[in-house]
């Protein structure tokens, strides 16, 4: 389909565009302008900025950041206020369709144009839609992912069973519950012990529902202890580990789970173990999914583990000028991280900007300068996966965090970064658990003598 | 050798940060005698409270009228209160209403349940 014809009016054109206006596209906007871009814009398909937040009305937000424990609400309110100080310009209720570099002529590149590559100096276009203006251009020499993530829902999980209403995710419940003051059900059984299934046990006890259960299918649970102990253990909730939900009865509405023991190798329902609950609300706290239909189709490259883009030690996506944080960008447990990531990738999108800029102004001469040295980054023995994957030493700064997430529950493991054969970082982590994000600190003197062809490798070692 | 009193030992996860500590802590007649396993000074304050004293943050919403853009306001407690309180805190809320404005911090309840703490506004509405 042919992109719409843009009018004859001046597009709008900006250092950095934002793609949503959560907790990750308000640090990148912040940072963006503090790094010294005049034109940043968040586009946020809500009504209002702080994503999420707005809904995660329990407290524990900001311990890293503000030093002090706030709810959700509060936290996005706080950089609602940095954002409204700088004057960042935002378009609530927009919707981004598409995000595609421009050609030769300044119109978005279509489709068959892919196999020549567009120049990556040429600007970013971004095709946005809403009630007032209909669909509508913006142009951009960066652009930020900032799009977060979406809960897995019932049709990926393959639950048997009748299909009535009162199934939802934790999430769902979440908004009806503290946005609408709705409670969705009174006797409810939680599949699943992410952080939201586990805060929103605690929620609904509070208002008067009962929680019978939260099966979680793995021999671990998913969510943060602290949530284990104050929304599960403080209410009596049982969490029944290597248990998962084999079949939901009821015609118009849910009328009772059935619940079963799993074999924890091949998670299988074992036969036999299957108990009735009656209850008349199943809640799904199954995962989340980074929400990245408009990466791919804009070109970036995404990792099969994270489902977010492969981005480079400046959170860079495979398109150049194209830049991604938070759980797009893979799914984190604290927000504190991602404004701390989404600032980097904020300051990083300004810096290219600037760059292009500078381009410009200033052409470089005939013969480029040889390419910056890019290492990759591997992981191995129960590491899952890194971001960014690939670093850049010249690029990175005096250190770089790279964040990871083990694939299991470990004690007494070192984590170790190798670069080729030699080991910069050894250090013994007591617990590591897959639903805690970890990281390490790379300093750019530790990878001065890294030669091409080199990697790096993190990975847990015994001793 | 060993002299076996009527040691009370509990284990805990600490809360403080989301590292989760596993903390061990021991009493005696009532009285902390020991706290392991935690690996910052937090940690041991957390225990040594959460045997002792345990509280928590109380958070929920009432209904705000007025407000163009909420139909409710999230609210908390703006200190924390004996968790033996927590149900006490939100029976007291599902009485109460408020007319927008209502900015961050405003006090919707005061000094609830006897608290002496108030719950106060977490949203702008």
């Amino acid at each position: 389909m042919p992109s719409p014809a843009i009018t004859s009016t001046a597009l709008a054109t900006y250092d950095v565009v934002i793609v949503g206006g959560g907790s990750a596209g308000l640090a990148a906007a912040i940072a963006a302008r503090d790094a010294g871009s005049d034109s940043v814009v968040m586009v946020e398909r809500d009504d209002r900025l702080g994503g999420i937040l707005n809904q995660c009305i329990h407290n524990g937000f900001g311990l890293h950041t503000f030093k002090e424990e706030l709810t959700g609400p509060e936290y996005a309110a706080r950089f609602i206020a940095q954002a409204d100080e700088r004057h960042i310009e935002r378009l609530l209720k927009t919707t981004v369709l598409d995000i595609r570099r421009t050609d030769a002529d300044s119109n978005p590149s279509t489709p068959a144009d892919s196999t020549t590559p567009a120049d990556p100096t040429h600007p970013i276009d971004v095709c946005c839609v809403n009630a007032e203006r209909g669909v509508f251009h913006l142009r951009a020499a960066s652009v930020v992912l900032a799009m977060g993530c979406r809960e897995r829902a019932r049709g990926a999980l393959d639950i048997p069973g009748t299909r009535p209403a009162g199934v939802y995710t934790a999430g769902c419940a979440q908004h009806l519950v503290n946005i609408e003051g709705q409670l969705p059900g009174r006797r409810v059984v939680i599949l699943g012990s992410g952080d939201i299934g586990l805060i929103m046990a605690r929620r609904l006890t509070l208002e008067g529902a009962t929680v019978a259960c939260v099966a979680e299918v793995m021999p671990y649970s998913g969510g943060l202890k602290r949530n284990i102990v104050q929304c599960l253990d403080d209410f009596d909730i049982p969490l029944l580990l290597s248990h998962t939900v084999v079949n939901v009865e009821g015609e118009r509405r849910v009328e009772a789970v059935t619940i079963a023991q799993v074999d924890e190798k091949s998670l299988r329902p074992i036969p036999g173990t299957e108990r009735r609950i009656e209850c008349d609300t199943l809640l799904l706290s199954v995962g989340l999914l980074p929400e990245n239909e408009l990466s791919s189709a804009a070109g970036v490259s995404i990792s099969p583990t994270t489902r977010g883009p492969l981005v480079n030690e400046s959170l860079q996506t495979s398109v150049p000028g194209v830049f991604a944080c938070g759980n797009v960008l893979h799914v984190h447990d604290l927000v504190d991280y991602v404004s701390e990531e989404a600032a980097h990738a904020g300051a990083s999108a300004a810096a290219h900007a600037q760059a292009l800029r500078d381009a410009n102004a200033n052409p470089p001469a005939a013969t480029p300068a040889t390419p910056d040295l890019e290492l990759p980054i591997e992981c191995a023995n129960g590491v899952r996966y890194t971001v960014p994957t690939t670093v850049a030493p010249t690029r990175m700064g005096r250190s770089l965090k790279v964040r990871f997430r083990v694939s299991g529950v470990f004690e007494n493991r070192h984590v170790s970064v190798y670069v080729g054969e030699r080991r910069i970082y050894h250090k013994l982590r007591p617990m590591l658990a897959p639903g805690e994000m970890q990281e390490v600190i790379l300093v750019s003197k530790q990878l001065e003598g890294a030669r091409p062809g080199e990697k790096i490798r993190v990975l847990l070692e015994e001793e | 050798m060993a002299h076996d009193t009527a040691a009370d030992v509990r284990t805990l996860t600490c809360i403080r940060c989301p590292k989760g500590c596993a903390i061990t802590v021991t009493l005696e007649d009532g009285e902390v005698t020991s706290v392991t396993g935690n690996t910052c000074p937090r940690g041991d304050e957390y225990a040594r409270k959460e045997v002792t004293n345990p509280t928590r943050t109380v958070t929920s919403v009432v209904p705000v009228h007025g407000s163009a853009t909420c139909s409710m306001v999230s609210v908390k407690t703006a200190e924390d209160v004996p968790r033996d309180c927590v149900r006490g805190v939100i029976d007291a809320l599902r009485v109460v209403s408020v007319e927008a404005p209502v900015r961050i911090g405003d006090v919707i309840v005061p000094n609830v349940c006897g608290t002496g703490v108030n719950v106060v506004a977490t949203k702008n509405c």
